[in-house]
């Protein structure tokens, strides 16, 4: 592995070195790295590109890292990770993407990842996007998520794409059982002439079940983002869906949250707020010693930690 | 320390022309400067005004000598003043401990940024992680904006009312703070204020009504004067009366 596909690996995935546990690397379409353990099996897809990953039930405390790493400018891939977690289970699984793109032509990730999560079993997926690199060419990433959670399955999903990626579309449809709990956070920064579009799909089937979806975003520059969210209830249950975002510059900022209640006992909430950065924030942290532009970083930062 | 020369502040509302501030000079060394006066009478105008927030449309500001009538927020906030908010501001995100931080202007450990917390009666273990957001009611926000001034260590620390919204707390604490904020630093502190009990430390007091100095001097000369009728305004008598 070179020096930048070790910085895109430290972006994504916070890995200085290989890590224990299971793990699966993609660098550049091919595979970079694997280990199984005895409780999650990585098997190759064959039909498709992509991986089959199977956890054991009642496997706890451990973590799967399946990184991707993009550094050849051009290469355009879909890859379909499947993942079927068993019942019990308590698990940590850690994607993300890193591309740098030194060339001209436009580089493309599609991660297309379905989860099932076993009865009264834990997920927390960490997903991040990070792109780099000199060249003119686009870094394109459109991730599509799939989650069908059985009887009292806990997920959470927290998905962060701070910096460098031009164009992504990301879908995101959920299905819970009964008792299953679903809570989404998102992070997303965008400047220059970025475009972010997240669009969120939650069906409510279960009795009490529930979801929670927070957004946090925030867009300078020319940068476009558009925030959809659908929570239909289906069932008795608790939906809430939040986006809040930052505007600046002559950046541009859609939310469109919907919910719909098909249940009598179906208790749902929508919240959207899109502003700039307060005037008062900005002053009471330069009574503080710090400048405009150091004072507008600091408010940013804090949004997004 | 600081020295206001002929402040004036004018708005024009609706066409007309507003004094907020007339023509108001003003010598502030002492240990406690107290200002007070009714509400609306420009005291917090006044405040923001020598912070750099307002920018006054007539007369000058020295601060140890220097001319800083144009000097930016930041810049003053480097020289050494330090502003408590009347009504602090919230944020997504940002926590105590950050705040503190910044406020200090060097990273500091976590005991020390403790350290403030207790000392404005909060405990420290449950706060100094928590984000400077809408969960936090007013009282507590109060306190947190004195202990970012503490921690600023400046030689002038100007607080708009540092006393509303922190009642369970005794005033005997908020002028230990003071005290100690003196001791500290050796600088001036400035307190908009309508509390007897805090008028009573100040070593001077400001009475400002109707956008005009309306006295200046010793606690002795000034509290007497303001507690029959004399230089204040009626709503100040009222309030002082009531206590």
């Amino acid at each position: 592995m070179d020096a930048i596909q070790k910085n895109l690996l430290e972006q994504v995935a916070g890995l200085h070195e290989i890590p224990t546990g299971a793990y699966n690397i993609r660098t550049n379409g091919g595979l970079g790295g694997r280990n199984t353990t005895a409780n999650i099996d990585i098997i190759t897809k064959e039909d498709k590109p992509g991986i089959d990953i199977k956890i054991k039930p009642g496997t706890k405390n451990e973590s799967l890292h399946i990184p991707v790493i993009l550094t050849q400018s051009g290469l355009k891939e879909s890859v379909y990770n499947d993942f079927f977690i068993g019942d019990d289970c308590d698990v940590t699984i850690i994607a993300g993407c890193g591309i740098h793109n030194g060339g001209k032509e436009g580089s493309e990730h599609s991660g297309i990842h379905s989860f099932y999560v076993g009865k009264n079993a834990k997920v927390k997926y960490i997903e991040k996007h990070y792109g780099s690199g000199e060249g003119t060419g686009e870094r394109v990433m459109n991730p599509t998520t799939y989650v069908e959670m059985e009887e009292d399955s806990y997920m959470e999903m927290d998905t962060v794409q701070i910096e460098g990626v031009d164009s992504t579309k990301r879908v995101t449809t959920a299905k819970l059982g009964d008792r299953a709990t679903l809570v989404i956070k998102e992070k997303i920064m965008t400047h220059d002439n970025q475009f972010a579009e997240t669009d969120f799909t939650v069906d409510l089937n279960g009795e009490d079940c529930g979801a929670n979806v927070i957004s946090r975003s925030v867009a300078k520059g020319k940068s476009r983002q558009l925030f959809l969210s659908k929570i239909n209830g289906n069932n008795r249950c608790n939906g809430h869906t939040e986006c809040d975002a930052i505007i600046m510059d002559d950046a541009c900022v859609r939310a469109v949250p919907e919910i719909t209640a098909n249940h009598i006992d179906a208790s749902l909430i929508h919240e959207a707020a899109i502003g700039k950065i307060a005037g008062e924030q900005l002053i009471k942290l330069m009574t503080l010693g710090l400048t405009e532009s150091e004072a507008e970083a600091q408010i940013v930062s804090g949004f997004l930690k | 320390m600081l020295q206001l020369k002929n402040i004036s502040y004018t708005v024009e509302e609706d066409g007309k022309k507003k004094d907020i501030i007339k023509n108001i000079s003003a010598d502030i060394s002492q240990r406690f400067v107290a200002i007070t006066g009714p509400n609306g009478g420009g005291k917090s105008t006044l405040a923001k005004i020598i912070a750099g927030i307002v920018q006054p449309t007539e007369g000058q500001i020295f601060f140890d000598g220097e001319d800083i009538t144009n000097a930016t927020v930041t810049d003053r906030a480097k020289m050494g003043i330090s502003y408590a908010f009347q009504q602090p501001v919230r944020f997504k995100g940002i926590t105590v401990k950050d705040l503190i931080t910044l406020a200090a202007g060097k990273p500091i450990k976590t005991t020390e940024a403790c350290a403030y917390l207790s000392e404005v009666g909060l405990c420290a273990r449950e706060y100094i992680n928590r984000e400077v957001n809408a969960s936090l009611s007013g009282g507590e926000l109060k306190r947190i904006e004195i202990a970012m001034v503490m921690a600023r260590e400046t030689k002038l620390s100007v607080f708009d009312e540092p006393e509303a919204g922190i009642d369970l707390w005794s005033f005997q604490n908020l002028i230990k703070v003071f005290e100690n904020m003196h001791d500290k630093t050796g600088g001036s502190i400035l307190i908009i204020s309508h509390q007897e009990r805090i008028l009573n430390i100040a070593d001077e007091i400001l009475v400002i009504a109707n956008g005009e100095l309306k006295a200046q001097g010793k606690k002795d000369d000034i509290l007497p004067d303001l507690l029959c009728e004399g230089a204040g305004c009626q709503t100040l008598l009222d309030k002082l009366e009531k206590k």
